[in-house]
């Protein structure tokens, strides 16, 4: 396919990075002649140095072939000039950025007339990873599949845990409760497991099954954590904002911590039901004078990765059960890792993948196709949900008699109203939704690809 | 420094010629020159040998930096050279090894300049084998390579940008190996233009294909030791100059005008310059040599002939023009250094950086006279960033300390001053022939081993465009704490 990216900033770098691996006839236009060489030196990919909402520039580009036009540059006005500019030369979908919260409640009406196919708002996207986060807090991180009926969460194996030197059908043997482990992180490792894998302290692993069944399961772990019911944000920013806005729909207590004074007073206006605290977040003093100790859940969202850092570790030894950091910069990724702070979203990634996921949609929009698409372990890990539409040589077939390929398996299949976690027995039919886990160097396009 | 991923890589390159071989191999057979063809075999299991084993070991960093890209594309055109002057030693059609290894510089770097006192002599494979160079040489090894194997898709870039001449480098098209298959389908279409246009001019088949290969490349190895004189046709010489101009053609105007963006072509200042520079030239020639030649349209086909063959770098020689007017000769040997466009398969110093050059110059003047004035040098109609400028004036600074090594060590073989310095320019230019003893109706035989090997490098910084070269040589780059 041949997309076209509009600004070489953190998204777009990113996503451009992730669409040339994949194949795709890549060209990135920016202002910025440097930001433009660094891309052009990393990734396969051509480079137009000029102002992307300029029709000669879009002409030097091949708007008028493109598949796709990205348009996500700081500016969401320019953005949506860009798109509607694209689809006028004949690009054939569009896709912006647009972060302003006002610009984004009434893009519904603008949509159709400016011919976007997507509009992706970074901010409001890591608010709904994080509200994710907050609504299971046992978990590290869950992703939703099947319209939500599958959950697929991510968990580290602390020490004195029950499940340390089992091996998985050992596990699924002894809890009898229909959960499948799809893939374990152990040190830098990525492994996707087998029935003979066993467990170990330290593993993080990635569990598939339906909501009240990873509940029954971890209760009987006996570490269930309590319903989040008051979370302490700080950052007032837009994802900030976002969150509190979810949250409070959901019903839980919210407290902001937002240094500047101006904001506070938009967000008091804004979100009556919040607690609006004028202050350093970094300051210790405050965070206790607050109750920081009390709180179920902390979430940092402020423009400062290494001030989100720090006010989670703070956290964490304050024994605030759930905590959560925001971090742009994903190479960051590692180091926090080791540092213990298990829940982190970036925002830069969680846009790319999204529009990743689009992407690869459209790309496979004609054959069996990708619903859905996550990135789990730093994307090294996918997890993708097909849609069984037509009759293929797996249909019918019981899944032990099929060999797959080594790194993937089958999560989960959802048959009507009923989630199946799949044993050997079972088969795929038509009108299933199928997810898969796999190693991410393996780009399935169809189901057919996992099969040997 | 990535020293595993260098090796692999080169090696990888490598087995690319082992298969390049048996094509003159098969010339060879079909000729049933038996001596020739076991010589391409041999080599050609030589290099199957040494770089398949190396090959299959991947290291397990694979990261590669412009510095590794520079190293790679430098090692791998020496290496080439190397082993492509294997079959000529092998087979004792030439019996010293620095002789092959010249000619076979010669032949990769499109130079032209030639250490065969005889060239007739040699047998149809390996006169095959000489012109294949020109023409794998012409548009670059490593792109070739980048058209039939799968590299590593992250950061090849950097061996093309290293390879392909001119201050800068830009894909036209997303993928690298997608730039490398349309540089070569619209090369290989022109060569098959051009062979059967020389077919036209009763040029026998293998003929046509040797200075098809040879024009393509903007080499000028020939199978006669008149050159293109000896058909003394006019239908082949103007043919032939009109294929040496437009493969001195920057290569974007042909994507152009495949692609139907007629548009993008009026910006490509460069070769209306080009085409200036030409056309001045062959005016002034014709004039001066007119008292030598009868009628004022033979000289105008020997000038044009001429003035082509020098700045598309080819080497091609109609006349002697050793003979010629002071005045020709200067305007030749100007020629000689300027070269044709960039992103074309000529040499020289590249008529885009001439431009660059003469725009700073311009520029600086005008801020002598005017010290606060603001200016951009602009090519094409848009302002030129000034690393690229530095990039321009930092390789003519090189370009002329080369060049004034290679006269110092020229000299020793005391010959008069006109050879010694022409036989320089002429490699560094990759034209072919030079003046005096080096003109078009002689060769480079006469000179020292020495002055042959310091020639050979000379023809590869000239082609790699001095830095690549240089890089590999800098002693820093090779220490072992060096990352």
């Amino acid at each position: 396919m041949k997309v076209i990216i509009v600004g070489d900033g953190r998204v777009g770098s990113t996503i451009a990075e992730q669409l040339a691996k994949e194949g795709h006839d890549i060209v990135v236009i920016d202002k910025d002649v440097d930001a433009l060489k660094e891309s052009a030196n990393v990734n396969d990919v051509m480079c137009i140095e000029g102002n992307g909402a300029l029709y000669a520039i879009q002409q030097q580009a091949g708007a008028d072939t493109a598949d796709l036009l990205i348009a996500c540059t700081s500016s969401d006005e320019l953005n949506m000039f860009c798109c509607y500019l694209a689809k006028k030369i004949g690009a054939k979908h569009t896709i912006a950025r647009v972060r302003n919260p006002e610009y984004s409640q009434q893009i519904h009406l603008l949509k159709d007339d400016m011919g976007l196919s997507m509009a992706i708002n970074p901010d409001f996207a890591a608010a709904n990873e994080i509200t994710r986060v907050l609504l299971f807090p046992s978990a590290e991180k869950v992703e939703l599949f099947a319209r939500g009926r599958v959950e697929l969460v991510e968990r580290t194996i602390k020490a004195g845990s029950l499940l340390i030197d089992l091996s998985l059908s050992e596990l699924y043997r002894k809890f009898q409760i229909k959960i499948l482990v799809c893939a374990v992180q152990r040190g830098s490792e990525v492994i996707i497991p087998d029935g003979n894998f066993v467990l170990q302290e330290g593993d993080r692993i990635h569990i598939a099954a339906t909501h009240k069944e990873i509940e029954k399961f971890f209760k009987r772990l006996g570490n269930l954590k309590d319903k989040v019911k008051t979370v302490l944000i700080i950052g007032g920013g837009r994802i900030g904002y976002y969150l509190a806005h979810q949250l409070i729909n959901i019903g839980m207590d919210i407290k902001i911590i937002e240094q500047n004074y101006d904001r506070c007073l938009e967000l008091c206006e804004d979100l009556p039901k919040a607690t609006i605290i004028c202050g350093d977040g970094t300051d210790h003093d405050l965070l206790k004078e607050e109750g920081l100790a009390h709180f179920d859940a902390f979430v940092a969202v402020t423009g400062n990765d290494e001030g989100n850092m720090i006010m989670s570790l703070y956290a964490s030894t304050n024994n605030v059960p759930t905590v959560v950091t925001k971090v742009n910069r994903a190479t960051y990724a590692d180091a926090i890792d080791k540092l213990g702070l298990s829940s982190v979203v970036s925002p830069k990634l969680v846009t790319a993948s999204r529009i990743v996921s689009y992407v690869r949609a459209m790309h496979n929009s004609l054959s069996s196709g990708v619903e859905t698409l996550y990135q789990l372990v730093g994307g090294r890990v996918e997890a993708l949900e097909f849609s069984i539409k037509e009759k293929a040589r797996y249909i019918g077939i019981p899944l032990k008699d099929l060999s797959f390929k080594k790194d993937a398996l089958i999560a989960c299949i959802v048959r009507g109203r009923e989630t199946i976690i799949p044993g050997g027995n079972d088969s795929i039919q038509v009108g299933d939704s199928v997810v898969v886990v796999t190693a991410a160097e393996h780009r399935l396009y169809d189901l057919e690809d996992i099969l040997q | 420094m990535n020293k595993k991923i260098i090796i692999h890589m080169s090696a990888k390159i490598l087995r690319v010629e082992a298969v390049l071989l048996l094509i003159p191999a098969i010339v060879s057979l079909i000729y049933r020159e038996a001596q020739s063809a076991t010589a391409f075999f041999i080599t050609a299991a030589i290099v199957a040998a040494i770089s398949i084993p190396i090959s299959l070991k991947k290291p397990q960093d694979t990261t590669m930096y412009a510095k590794e890209g520079l190293v790679i594309v430098a090692l791998v055109w020496i290496i080439w050279s190397v082993f492509g002057a294997l079959p000529f030693y092998i087979s004792g059609e030439i019996p010293h090894f620095v002789d092959c290894l010249f000619e076979t510089v010669s032949g990769f770097t499109t130079t032209g300049s030639t250490i065969l006192t005889n060239v007739e002599v040699l047998s149809y494979g390996m006169l095959f084998w000489r012109s294949f160079t020109h023409w794998i040489g012409g548009m670059g090894v490593l792109i070739f390579v980048m058209a039939v194997i799968p590299l590593t898709s992250k950061h090849s870039i950097h061996l093309m940008r290293a390879e392909m001449p001119g201050p800068d480098v830009d894909k036209l098209v997303p993928k690298a190996k997608s730039m490398a298959l349309i540089l070569y389908g619209i090369y290989a279409v022109m060569t098959l233009i051009l062979v059967v246009l020389l077919l036209l001019g009763d040029m026998p088949l293998f003929d046509s294909i040797i200075h098809a290969f040879g024009t393509a490349g903007t080499g000028g190895f020939s199978m006669k030791n008149a050159s293109i004189g000896y058909y003394n046709s006019a239908y082949i010489d103007n043919v032939l100059a009109a294929a040496m101009l437009l493969f001195g053609v920057n290569f974007n105007v042909y994507f152009y005008i495949v692609m139907r963006r007629f548009g993008l072509i009026k910006k490509e200042e460069e070769v209306r310059v080009y085409f200036g520079i030409v056309l001045l030239s062959v005016l002034l020639i014709t004039l001066s040599i007119l008292p030598i030649y009868e009628s004022a349209a033979t000289a105008l086909r020997y000038s044009f002939f001429q003035v082509t063959s020098v700045i598309s770098t080819t080497g091609y020689a109609t006349a002697d023009y050793n003979t010629w007017p002071q005045i020709a000769k200067t305007v030749l040997l100007l020629l000689t250094a300027i070269g044709a466009c960039a992103g074309s398969t000529a040499g020289g110093i590249k008529v885009s950086r001439i431009v660059i050059l003469f725009r700073s110059v311009k520029l600086g003047i005008k801020k002598m006279i005017h010290p606060k004035a603001v200016g951009v040098v602009k090519m094409g109609g848009s302002a030129l960033n000034a690393e690229t400028v530095r990039g321009v004036l930092l390789y003519m600074i090189g370009y002329v300390m080369i060049f004034g090594a290679a006269l110092l060590i020229v000299s020793f073989n005391q010959l008069d001053f006109e050879t010694t310095f022409s036989s320089v320019l002429t490699c560094l230019g990759n034209v072919g022939p030079g003046f005096g003893a080096v003109g078009p109706a002689s060769n480079f035989a006469a000179l020292s081993n020495l002055s042959k090997v310091t020639l050979s490098f000379v023809m590869l910084f000239g082609r790699l465009e001095i830095f690549p070269l240089l890089m590999l040589f800098t002693p820093a780059i090779w220490k072992k704490k060096f990352v």
